[in-house]
């Protein structure tokens, strides 16, 4: 049992250990001065724990807020302008992310809580589009016998539309970390910091050694985060 | 008892109201069935009584107590609830979907869980082998089975059912249609039951409410409701053959005692004796029992007449037509036909012979009551 358990745990440890590896190699193997100076363990934690926070704070709250605002749309009363919502969330999602990042640099400044602002409202579109979708699309026979049977309104919710939406909720977490996670290399054009400064860094003085050691520990990220919620959403959902 | 007093409902964008001045009396106990064609307002009024939707005028007593004026949801609780679609909840357990009501009425776990047994067994399902599955993994007629267990759990004293069993093929819908007569025989409910099929009505009601564009047009007991329709369109709802869906109202048992048939065979009896049996009468065949009274098959006059000395066990066919003693003598009709023979063998839950009906029985009932 317990090995079944923690058997999950390889596919992250293993691409955790990837991680560390490409970082120790290229670290310890400069290829020249420059990449030398741009690659030191100190630069490459630092940027990812900027980019780690830049993503978490996002993202828990793009998750907190996205299904507070996505329940609340779903609500009878809130219906249509949950619709009207809907369709302006999904023209907001065909902005780039950079046009985004850009625009909070023109209204808000430079920094690291901009950046974080930018990627919450940017992330909060998937999420409240799935919970929105995810509770509506419930069979109206599942909620109709519900309520004939006495269940009020808040349990109805709970016990029956969040867990029954549930799947849709989280594919709608997955994407908005998928795009985070690129969204979030970009937050280095406004001073975000993040794995973005490695790429850009190594751009500017044209060492792919940089630039690589950046972008794949930027791609390991978002694979291990996906993942992992993929699991927490498998062990949960036994009913399919 | 439920009282539906100069009920109206409109619906807002519409100018004809679903359901217009509506007066109705179910008495308690009473199976009364709500029957016409699709939009005429027999769905809606039977949502009026626990309040999905809300009448526009009119009032609603249910044991004397004014239902509007109660709050819904402890009106709800009180009062069973099966959709056609069912309305399973796709992520709980049989048990889980079962023990809805109990734990919105926040019974104790162990009181929750003897009384989801006890109703899952009485519809036909092993607690033990069902109680732990999900929805998805139950056939359509096991899906009624545990909407009808859910709507009952708690013991509520009035049950509303729209279409219970419309979602099934025919041959279970009629088992289910007869186990769940056998279940309100020892429970009396009193019971609001929708249903667009007059044959479905003749059969479970005790009594029929014919509605019409929102409009109560009949109601009347089944037979009353046969013999004497009370206009055109009544009259072409319960069709033209009315004597053969009299064979609706009328159950195997009811007419099984005074038929006069020779005995059963035993398995172990000599072919001369069962022989000598046929002889004094004109029936060609004999069915044939073990020693629980369990049904084996049939022998046939030709058989006898082959061997001397010999046992009924050699010569016994297979059976492929019985019915158990309460379904409807149409149920009797329609395996007679299916089967193309002229008779079917009754026999009880446990497999024991009660008797044969044929096809002769019938047509004496259908002259002596038309």
């Amino acid at each position: 049992m317990l090995r079944t358990f923690w058997r999950w745990l390889i596919l992250p440890l293993l691409l955790i250990t990837v991680g560390f590896v490409i970082t120790i190699y290229t670290v310890n193997n400069p290829t020249d001065s420059l990449v030398a100076r741009a690659l030191t363990y100190s630069n490459v934690f630092e940027a990812l724990n900027q980019h780690l926070m830049l993503m978490l704070v996002s993202m828990i709250g793009a998750i907190i807020i996205g299904v507070a605002i996505g329940i609340m749309l779903s609500r009878p009363k809130l219906y249509y302008i949950g619709r009207g919502v809907e369709n302006i969330v999904n023209v907001g999602q065909t902005i780039p992310s950079l046009a985004i990042l850009a625009l909070f640099f023109t209204i808000l400044g430079l920094g690291f809580r901009v950046a974080v602002f930018a990627l919450f409202l940017y992330s909060i579109l998937p999420i409240l589009r799935n919970t929105f979708a995810g509770i509506t699309n419930v069979q109206a026979s599942i909620i109709e016998s519900a309520k004939g049977m006495g269940m009020t309104p808040l349990r109805i919710l709970t016990r029956i539309e969040l867990p029954l939406a549930f799947p849709i909720i989280v594919a709608g977490i997955r994407t908005a970390i998928v795009i985070n996670v690129g969204a979030a290399t970009l937050a280095t054009f406004i001073g975000g910091g993040g794995f973005g400064d490695l790429i850009v860094t190594g751009l500017a003085v044209r060492r792919d050694m940089v630039i690589f050691t950046g972008a794949s520990l930027a791609a390991l990220t978002a694979i291990i985060l996906d993942y992992i919620i993929g699991q927490i959403e498998e062990r949960i959902v036994r009913w399919t | 008892m439920i009282k539906l007093v100069g009920i109206t409902k409109k619906f807002p964008g519409l100018k004809k109201p679903a359901v217009d001045n509506l007066n109705l009396e179910v008495k308690e106990g009473d199976v009364c069935v709500l029957v016409g064609p699709s939009g005429c307002g027999k769905t809606t009024t039977m949502k009026m009584i626990n309040r999905i939707h809300e009448p526009t005028s009119g009032s609603i007593f249910i044991n004397d107590k004014d239902a509007l004026k109660m709050n819904p949801i402890k009106l709800r609780l009180d009062i069973g609830y099966v959709i056609q679609e069912i309305g399973l909840f796709p992520h709980h357990t049989i048990e889980e979907n079962v023990a809805t009501v109990p734990n919105e009425k926040k019974w104790p776990k162990d009181k929750t869980k003897q009384k989801v047994d006890e109703i899952l067994t009485l519809v036909g399902l092993d607690p033990k082998i069902y109680g732990k599955r999900y929805p998805s993994a139950l056939s359509g007629g096991q899906r009624q089975r545990v909407g009808v267990a859910r709507a009952m759990v708690s013991d509520p004293p009035i049950m509303l059912m729209d279409e219970p069993f419309g979602a099934v093929d025919p041959i279970t819908r009629a088992r289910l249609q007869n186990e769940f007569l056998r279940i309100q025989e020892r429970i009396s409910k009193t019971i609001v039951f929708v249903t667009h099929d007059i044959d479905e009505a003749i059969k479970m009601g005790n009594t029929i409410a014919v509605m019409r564009e929102g409009k109560l047009v009949q109601h009347a007991t089944p037979s009353d409701l046969l013999a004497a329709p009370a206009d055109e369109f009544v009259a072409s709802l319960v069709g033209r053959n009315r004597s053969i869906k009299r064979l609706h109202l009328i159950r195997i048992r009811e007419i099984l005692d005074h038929l006069d048939r020779p005995k059963p065979a035993t398995v172990d009896m000599p072919l001369n004796d069962i022989r000598k049996q046929l002889e004094d009468s004109d029936i060609r065949s004999v069915m044939v029992v073990d020693q629980d009274n369990k049904l084996k098959g049939i022998i046939g006059v030709n058989d006898l007449k082959k061997k001397a000395g010999e046992v009924a066990a050699d010569y016994i066919q297979e059976l492929d037509q019985s019915i158990t003693s309460d379904a409807t003598l149409n149920d009797a009709l329609s395996m007679m036909l299916e089967c193309g023979e002229g008779y079917v063998a009754v026999i009880n839950e446990d497999d024991q012979y009660q008797g044969t009906i044929t096809l002769g029985d019938l047509l004496n009932v259908v002259k002596e009551e038309g």
